[in-house]
């Protein structure tokens, strides 16, 4: 038995997407870039993928850049913003980031950038007034994740893109957990960037995008080819767009099912748990927050012990910010900038759900967590 | 995901010897909440044998950790204290099949939690002669990593008993220099003395004599004033000294220095490089932008 919850790791591919992939790597393995019409095909496809992909992202086709993954997309967007403005050189990000993006400041901080890390308070929200304070006049990027990967905080994106824009600063979001969970209109938006993985949207993994909104100025991070208008060189990963062109179609058709049953099977469980465990604590903005995501706090026990013995009890597969599970040696440094009590900080779980989950997986949940948790927690030398 | 054995999931899913003894004759606590794990060892000694009769532990922590704590309670009873006095940390590894070598500080946990119920045994049963060995010396009680509150001995220790040669090796087993990583040359100089290489203690002629604070202050100033100032304005920087806490020693880069993309391996390399020369093997140079 597999009962699938950690849907902000990864998605498994939709049957749909599989299906849209399958021509582009058997018969029709043209290169987009040639001349016959044999590669023909392949180029329509990136065509047709990039429209549905704006359509979801309510931008234009043509403002969209296909990347390899979410990574990419960050750093282009940052290095990007650094070398179209040399006079500018600061950036203004939060300490909540992915790492896609934190590490790349902590690198460009070391090649003499400021950086500044907006701080977050316990329910891991950010203060406006801090983001007004942080951006000056040489500032040239304000970048904030469009929803938080560990807590599922959605921040007030749209709103920070304008109090950039007043400084004359440009504005990235990284929103590879957000697009697909939650509408997103970047026509109405000032946003300049915008980073979306693929497969956390049931698309393979190895592709992603990137939103430049038209006249925001770029410079493209891989330079060779011509391809993607020669803003991002390297033959294009066919089969994987025209499977993330099928995933964002699937997308907004079930826009309205991840704010229904996907965020009613995230809180019968959440509500079920929070019931049945001793101790247990809800992190994040409750009141802001993505429909699948719920990251739950158990005191005086450690989280690489959860799931594994959750794994072993029902095949649950979640994920943990504790510090054993991230092969580093501390904790999420998403929780350590919410100032966790230390008591909590190891043993959180974080259950994320998609829309192929079931009633019954939540069942399995409900049943199988409590007696763990209150093993553990049997066992810990502490909370007696 | 960890590659762990069928014998530490067997030891983390069904762990032997769970709880506490009521009226036990030691216990031996070790690590912390705040570091992420922690274990309580509690034992039951029989008088006339000097046998252990039963050990049960409690652990916080991840599942080799959990394991390693089942294995130390299941090899200590039946030993004799004299027979249970050898155990290291690499018998609770060997017993569980394999760690992985990131995880080998739950196996030195487990250790450390059984020398610690020894010396609390040695406390309250004086006339028993329980080996305890005492492996720390004068100023080995220190600090070393405050991330994770590992001290000098502990890190000795573990470098010894395990043959460890790097730093990362030295993380994995006591996961000092695992946070934030301030520790890590510090953890490297006790290698090199361990190994051989170089003594910590010694200072910049070769003498034993520890230099007093005052001393030292006033020879880094001098070093800094003339060697460092001198190399630096000539490609065109400067530095200022701003403070010297102990061994860390903060300069502020300026001049064609300031911004530099090399900055850092300057101040590493060469600023570090030679204030370790003439004044201290311990120097650590920090920047103050």
């Amino acid at each position: 038995m597999l009962v699938y919850v950690d849907n902000n790791a990864t998605t498994c591919v939709a049957r749909e997407v599989f299906e849209a992939m399958v021509p582009f790597l058997t018969d029709q393995y043209g290169n987009p870039s040639s001349a016959h019409p044999f590669g023909g095909s392949a180029s329509k496809i990136i065509v047709s993928s990039r429209e549905n992909l704006a359509e979801l992202l309510g931008c234009d086709a043509d403002e969209l850049i296909f990347t390899s993954c979410g990574t990419e997309s960050d750093s282009t967007a940052i290095l990007s913003a650094l070398a179209t403005q040399q006079n500018r050189r600061k950036i203004v990000t939060t300490a909540v980031e992915h790492p896609a993006v934190l590490k790349v400041c902590k690198r460009l901080q070391q090649q003499g950038y400021r950086v500044e890390y907006l701080p977050v308070d316990k329910h891991g929200r950010l203060n406006l007034a801090d983001v007004d304070n942080a951006i000056d006049d040489e500032t040239a990027l304000v970048s904030v994740m469009w929803a938080n990967n560990e807590i599922g905080n959605v921040y007030p994106v749209e709103m920070i893109a304008e109090i950039a824009h007043a400084r004359g600063a440009l504005f990235h979001t990284d929103a590879v957990q957000a697009v697909g969970k939650v509408k997103i209109d970047l026509s109405s938006t000032a946003i300049d960037f915008l980073s979306l993985s693929g497969h956390k949207l049931h698309a393979p993994k190895g592709v992603g995008a990137l939103y430049v909104r038209r006249f925001t100025p770029y410079w493209s991070f891989l330079t060779g080819g011509h391809q993607e208008r020669g803003q991002r060189a390297g033959t294009e990963n066919v089969a994987s767009i025209a499977g993330l062109g099928m995933a964002a179609l699937l997308a907004r058709e079930n826009m309205e099912v991840e704010q229904t049953y996907v965020k009613g099977l995230r809180d019968r469980m959440e509500a079920g748990l929070l019931a049945t465990c001793p101790d247990p604590a809800v992190n994040g903005d409750v009141e802001h927050r993505l429909p699948n995501t719920s990251s739950i706090c158990f005191k005086y026990i450690e989280g690489e012990a959860i799931l594994l013995r959750l794994y072993q009890a029902g095949g649950i597969c979640a994920s943990s910010g504790s510090a054993c599970t991230s092969g580093s040696l501390e904790p999420s440094h998403v929780l350590r900038a919410m100032g966790l009590d230390y008591r909590m900080l190891h043993g959180s779980i974080r259950f994320s759900f998609s829309r192929y989950n079931t009633e019954q997986d939540v069942d399995v949940i409900l049943e199988k967590t409590p007696p763990i948790i209150k093993a553990l927690r049997e066992m810990s030398p502490f909370g007696h | 995901m960890w590659d762990y054995t069928e014998k530490v999931m067997d030891h983390f899913l069904n762990p032997r010897n769970v709880g506490a003894i009521a009226n036990p004759d030691a216990v031996g606590e070790v690590g912390n909440i705040v570091c992420g794990d922690a274990m309580k060892l509690y034992l039951k000694v029989d008088p006339k044998t000097k046998t252990i009769q039963d050990a049960k532990f409690q652990t916080f922590g991840c599942a080799s950790a959990i394991a390693s704590a089942s294995a130390l309670t299941e090899l200590l009873k039946g030993k004799t204290l004299e027979e249970a006095s050898r155990l290291t940390n690499q018998d609770i590894a060997n017993f569980l099949g394999e760690l992985p070598e990131e995880k080998m500080h739950c196996s030195v946990m487990g250790s450390e939690a059984f020398q610690a119920a020894m010396k609390n045994l040695a406390k309250s049963r004086p006339d028993w002669n329980v080996p305890v060995i005492e492996v720390v010396e004068e100023g080995e009680d220190r600090i070393v990593c405050h991330c994770f509150d590992v001290t000098e001995a502990e890190i000795r220790n573990v470098i010894r008993s395990n043959h460890l040669t790097t730093v990362e090796q030295v993380t994995y087993y006591t996961k000092a220099g695992g946070g934030c990583g301030g520790c890590k040359d510090e953890i490297q100089l006790i290698l090199d003395d361990i190994l051989g290489k170089a003594s910590p203690k010694s200072g910049a002629d070769g003498t034993t004599v520890p230099l007093t604070n005052l001393q030292k202050i006033a020879l880094i100033q001098d070093v800094f004033d003339s060697i460092i100032r001198d190399g630096l304005k000539a490609d065109g920087g400067d530095a200022e000294l701003v403070d010297i806490a102990g061994d860390t020693v903060m300069v502020r880069l300026t001049g064609k220095c300031a911004g530099c993309a090399s900055a850092l391996q300057t101040l590493k390399h060469w600023v570090e490089a030679k204030l370790r020369e003439k004044v201290s093997a311990a120097i650590n140079v920090v920047e103050v932008k």
